[in-house]
């Protein structure tokens, strides 16, 4: 495989892992803008441990994920007592914040960044975006994702039969900041070079058009967005300086015509696809 | 009137509760003995529904108490009243949306609070949640209508899930919010004898209801709210003759 494809299939693995940390907050019906400031401590904390304390990459991303988890429910806490397009907005400033954090830590660069990790392959990138999909995608048939569409669907109706909807919103929101840490760590590992703008608002933002564009119903959606996402821009490439706007323009047409996106439910449903469910 | 030493199921001790000056509940004071289907009936705006909210803890009362089996819950989180055996239907039928009649039926389980048992998928880990729902589907009626989206069902069918959902919590309160409204009198007879053998099984409810046909019928005893103020209560057949009754609210019927 030349270079070329494999540092595709990598960007794929990686922005499917951060699509997913949008789509696990968005089962409950959250939408979080600034989840590319999870995957820039999960990068940065990594880096730290393999180049600093002498980690092995797979302990590294774990010690990342727990703690960008713990921070998420931390953070998570108070901010979920905002819904809708306000907590858009705070998980937006939380993302410059942290952005703006590491560009003034100097400890680990500032805004020169910070180098020296160790090379992983895409190979390696896959075995975690892999697991982490199927992860997911068997917590999807679980209780407590179904109390979490019972959340998105009607919040105070989830409460009322029972449902503590703050203790499930904030450990949604938990996972998917450990999910966009693991992403992070992986990022820095494969690009062995971080600085802070590579976690700014449109890394947030490609999270979610990937979930928007690929599905937002089913996990196997944030595969499907982030491999369109990566591998559009580039096969536009004919039609060179217009090709962001050729693209834009294909988003505009996949939300009009499905918008919830390219995959949903009941695509899985239809009879040849019928294996062991239900 | 009761003796003190009755069982009491729900007891609400002068509960008031106001809007921005506007009281929708003054001082009310009822017990709701278990086993029983009691009737919450006044006008439109007379603050039943409000009683509800305040019974299930979507509001907070202002003032007095709300005593449930034994606990203090006045100051208690939705979630944790519903734990405590507290379930409702409302008014406009409130069904979650991208959830089938089956999904409806295994999320308002009562939980128990095995973490790993919730992370796997539902039907390894937790069979009994399925035995459960199945049973519940059946007592209702509506195994053929499993798998389809709850929200596309008719009308009556979407009460009786909604009615549904609220019994596999396994309550001992049910709180109905008007589940006869918009039936026909055949589909209301139906609710009656589903509620009726809900009675029998020793469910407790509590029920809003402006059908007086289907009050007088079902309920073994009444309260009559009017203005936030309980003015009258009773056996169905005092309540019927009940001159303050009368005045303020079936007198305007005929």
């Amino acid at each position: 495989m030349s270079t070329y494809y494999a540092g595709l299939l990598a960007d794929v693995g990686i922005l499917l892992l951060g699509a997913l940390s949008v789509y696990i907050i968005l089962a409950t019906g959250q939408l979080s803008l600034g989840n590319a400031a999870f995957m820039g401590i999960g990068a940065y904390l990594t880096s730290y441990l393999t180049v600093q304390a002498g980690f092995q990459i797979g302990a590294a991303l774990l010690a990342a994920a727990a703690a960008a988890g713990a921070l998420g429910a931390l953070v998570g806490f108070p901010a979920l007592r905002l819904k809708g397009i306000y907590l858009a907005m705070a998980t937006l400033g939380f993302g410059e914040m942290v952005r703006s954090f590491f560009l003034n830590f100097d400890a680990m660069g500032g805004a020169g960044g910070f180098h020296g990790m160790p090379h992983i392959s895409a190979a390696y990138i896959w075995t975690w975006a892999a697991g982490i999909l199927l992860l997911v995608m068997v917590l999807e048939r679980s209780r407590i994702w179904l109390e979490m569409r019972a959340i998105h669907d009607d919040e105070t109706v989830a409460e009322l039969v029972g449902l503590n909807t703050t203790a499930i919103k904030v450990g949604a929101f938990g996972f998917s900041a450990a999910v966009a840490a693991v992403a992070g760590g992986l990022f820095a590992h494969h690009h062995v070079y971080i600085e802070p703008a590579n976690f700014g608002f449109e890394r947030s933002i490609d999270f979610v058009l990937a979930v928007i564009l690929g599905g937002s119903t089913v996990a196997p959606g944030a595969l499907v967005g982030a491999a369109l996402l990566v591998v559009l821009p580039e096969s536009l490439r004919f039609i060179a300086d217009w090709r962001l706007a050729a693209f834009g323009a294909l988003l505009i047409a996949v939300l009009l015509v499905r918008r919830q996106g390219l995959l949903d439910g009941a695509l899985f449903r239809r009879p040849w696809l019928r294996g062991s469910a239900s | 009137m009761r003796a003190p030493s009755d069982p009491v199921l729900l007891r609400l001790e002068a509960v008031s509760k106001s809007f921005g000056g506007i009281t929708a509940l003054a001082g009310i004071a009822c017990d709701i003995p278990p086993g029983r289907i009691v009737g919450m009936i006044g006008p439109n705006g007379a603050g039943k529904t409000t009683l509800f909210n305040v019974i299930t803890g979507a509001y907070r009362a202002d003032d007095g108490d709300v005593r449930f089996d034994g606990h203090a819950i006045t100051s208690w989180k939705p979630h944790r009243i519903a734990r405590a055996g507290v379930a409702r239907t409302f008014q406009n039928i409130r069904l979650f949306a991208g959830m089938t009649v089956w999904e409806h039926l295994l999320v308002s389980q009562p939980h128990r609070e095995a973490m790993l048992r919730r992370l796997l998928p539902t039907h390894w880990a937790d069979p009994t949640a399925h035995a459960r729902a199945d049973e519940v589907l059946t007592f209702f009626g509506l195994e053929a209508v499993r798998d389809r989206p709850a929200r596309t069902l008719p009308y009556g069918t979407q009460r009786r899930v909604e009615m549904a959902r609220a019994i596999t919590a396994s309550p001992k309160l049910l709180l109905l919010d008007e589940p006869v409204a918009g039936m026909n009198a055949e589909e209301a007879e139906e609710v009656r004898a589903l509620l009726l053998r809900l009675r029998a099984n020793g469910l407790t409810i509590l029920l809003i209801e402006h059908d007086m046909t289907f009050v007088m019928n079902l309920c073994d005893y009444l309260y009559v709210l009017d203005f936030g103020v309980l003015i009258a209560e009773g056996a169905p057949s005092q309540i019927r003759s009940d001159p303050a009754v009368l005045d303020a609210y079936l007198g305007k019927e005929d």
